[in-house]
């Protein structure tokens, strides 16, 4: 038999048929769903007189139009109440399960899918958004769809696909102190480029990747997408094994041995052959900081902002040149010089429980500094909340002057009243550094919650591995 | 889904890589439950001088005459010349709406991100890929001469400039079939429904868990 990457194994498992020419039907076993992308699918599906094809698949929250604070008397935008209370009629007209915004199990979609073990290894996933790659580190092939696709795979519990081509980036060695998985994906982004990974199914493997928590692993895969992967995997192992067991979603008593077993077979097998293979050092790995307007402008934290006269050609000498004029930064500038305004700890790339700790261990003890006019810690869900509150995370980072919310996408792409004013420099554990992501002429830099919360303490970018 | 056949259109040339859908759509705009409508606030931020909100008439705004979208020559353009990897980051479907809705109805780019690429195609916009060479001559091209227009047929896989060059391009067949007769993709799935419920029964028996 012909060895195997996870991807294959994946992949073989779902195909419904496949036509000669490669066009195939996969199965899906899980969609999520949130409000954004979700209304023109449910609207699509009413209009033709469909019925979801598998109700018990689809799992829906509200996340990236829900306040952070306050949330008793609703949402005021009345677009954006408007678009929650249309998620909340369709699922209670369909029958679909939701945890909506006032209920304890809410959060980032991303957040809540592996948190209550509805993402499990060897599970097709999807969900409008692109984030979905999150989920690979279950070992599971998720990615994002267009509404659309919500639509067919509502209707049909398919999808149209052709198979991708198999990336393996492979990491070796040990990380050092204050380097995180967050540093991994921007320092592969920033090797291969946002496009780096078009066309690909990115699986992320070595001792590295091995070491980390699921915690790390979603917050690698959750960024495959900006390396242009619409999927990013990690093999099951123990780590993975131990996250899902007692999960609400997960296999209960009289499953679980039959479900073990299968999961320990979803790995690459030795011998398989990628189309692509990446290598890192991570002993070579700094904290990273982004300094322009895609996740590929990204440096170390001992690095300087680029010379567009050192672009490696005329396009990318124009990008570089825009992305400065946009940043309002010179060129040779060192990043830890740079002064912020703003701090961001959030979204579906670092807002799990790992990712407060670690912002709270920073700040512990330690105040945010005076020219920092706003440093906000937006926990994933409501669990990671309150698990952060249990273990008296909140009270160390209001201490330290941070703002303490609700759950939500919030800044991470500022669909809420969480943004950025024009000119504002933020450092931001998101995913995406793009021209007015988190608010019209808002200034991103992305980094890990350790670097984030460093930055709050200092003012400016500093080395958390100094810390 | 509205056919897609044969084209002669205006290019209009945006000469910048990894133009995410961010751009092409703001958030803001993305609270909307409707799927039409979008094409006033496509590339919203580069395209006014002003702060775009939902519900703002935006024949009243003030637009930014230094961005291409707003030249006099380029009024009416149907096909939107690109660079590398066009239409990256958010998997919002709201980008291809809005850029069909602006009245695009081909793009031209040496690469394009995975997810926009696939539902430009659900939206009757067709994403065609060529060389970066020769994107760069149509660059070149376009600069040069005003009102200059191509002719796209889908049939035929070809694109034929004003010189009455061809320049041949690639398009998966499956989405060729669909674009040129304008077909719904649940419709032609849900044919096969017999062969999905099949594979349901064999994959309950393997993994029954995913079904408990």
């Amino acid at each position: 038999m012909n060895a195997k990457t996870l991807y294959d194994k994946l992949w073989d498992t779902h195909v419904v048929r496949q036509d000669a020419d490669g066009t195939a039907l996969i199965y899906i076993d899980r969609q999520l769903v949130h409000e954004v992308t979700s209304p023109q699918a449910f609207e699509g599906l009413k209009l033709a007189h469909r019925q979801p094809w598998r109700i018990a698949s689809m799992l829906a929250v509200p996340d990236h139009n829900v306040p952070t604070t306050n949330r008793s008397g609703g949402i005021a935008d009345p677009i954006a109440r408007l678009q929650v209370d249309t998620l909340d009629a369709n699922c209670a007209e369909f029958g679909i399960t939701e945890f909506k915004m006032n209920d304890i199990r809410q959060g980032v979609v991303h957040v809540m899918g592996p948190e209550q073990g509805a993402t499990l290894p060897g599970m097709t996933v999807v969900c409008g958004d692109s984030h979905t790659s999150t989920h690979g580190a279950f070992a599971a092939l998720a990615h994002g769809i267009g509404t659309s696709e919500v639509e067919h795979v509502m209707a049909t519990q398919c999808l149209v696909a052709k198979k991708s081509k198999a990336m393996q980036v492979k990491v070796e060695g040990a990380l050092s102190k204050g380097v995180t998985a967050k540093d991994i994906a921007l320092a592969v982004i920033g090797k291969i480029g946002t496009a780096g990974g078009t066309g690909y199914a990115i699986e992320f493997a070595g001792s590295a990747i091995r070491g980390l928590s699921m915690e790390g692993r979603m917050t690698l895969c959750n960024m495959a997408i900006e390396a242009g992967a619409r999927a990013g995997m990690v093999a099951a192992d123990d780590t993975t094994i131990n996250y899902v067991k007692g999960r609400p979603y997960a296999p209960k008593a009289e499953h679980w041995d039959a479900a073990v077993a299968y999961w320990r077979t979803l790995h690459s097998d030795e011998g398989a052959v990628f189309d692509a293979v990446v290598e890192l050092d991570a002993a070579a790995i700094r904290p990273q900081v982004t300094w322009g307007t895609s996740p590929e402008m990204v440096t170390d934290i001992n690095g300087r902002v680029p010379d567009p006269d050192s672009a490696p050609d005329a396009v990318k000498r124009g990008d570089w040149e825009r992305a400065l004029a946009y940043m309002g930064l010179t060129a040779n500038t060192p990043i830890n010089e740079i002064s912020i305004d703003k701090v961001f700890i959030g979204s579906c790339t670092n807002a799990r429980i790992e990712d407060m700790r670690a912002a709270a261990a920073v700040a512990k003890g330690r105040k945010v500094a005076a020219n920092v006019k706003l440093a906000m810690v937006v926990p994933g869900s409501g669990l990671v909340k309150a698990q952060a509150e249990a273990e008296g995370l909140d009270k160390i980072l209001i201490e330290a002057g941070f703002e303490w919310r609700e759950p939500g996408c919030s800044m991470c792409l500022a669909m809420n009243d969480d943004r950025l004013s024009p000119g504002e420099r933020c450092a931001s554990t998101s995913n995406r550094n793009f021209e007015g992501r988190q608010g019209q002429g808002g200034r991103t830099h992305l980094v890990s919650p350790e670097m984030a919360a460093a930055a709050a303490i200092a003012g400016h970018f500093v080395d958390v591995s100094q810390w | 889904m509205r056919k897609f056949t044969l084209l002669d259109g205006l290019v209009v040339p945006l000469d910048r890589a990894n133009v995410d859908t961010d751009a092409i759509i703001p958030k803001q705009f993305l609270k909307s439950i409707k799927r039409s409508g979008f094409g006033p606030n496509a590339f919203d931020e580069w395209r006014y001088l002003d702060h775009g909100e939902p519900g703002m008439d935006c024949s009243q705004r003030p637009l930014n005459p230094d961005f291409v979208l707003n030249q006099p020559r380029y009024q009416g353009a149907q096909v939107l010349l690109a660079r590398e990897n066009f239409g990256c980051g958010s998997s919002r479907e709201h980008a291809p709406w809005a850029l069909e809705d602006y009245g695009f109805r081909v793009i031209i780019a040496p690469s394009y991100a995975d997810i926009f690429f696939n539902n430009s195609f659900k939206n009757g916009l067709l994403p065609i890929k060529l060389d970066a060479a020769i994107v760069d001559e149509l660059f070149k091209a376009v600069a040069a001469n005003e009102g200059y227009k191509l002719r796209v047929d889908l049939e035929r896989q070809v694109i034929a400039t004003p010189d009455g060059r061809e320049i041949a391009f690639e398009v998966d067949a499956f989405r060729k079939h669909c674009l040129l007769n304008g077909l719904d993709d649940i419709g032609l799935t849900l044919q096969q429904v017999d062969d999905i419920k099949a594979f349901e029964v064999k994959h309950r028996a393997a993994q029954p868990w995913l079904f408990a």
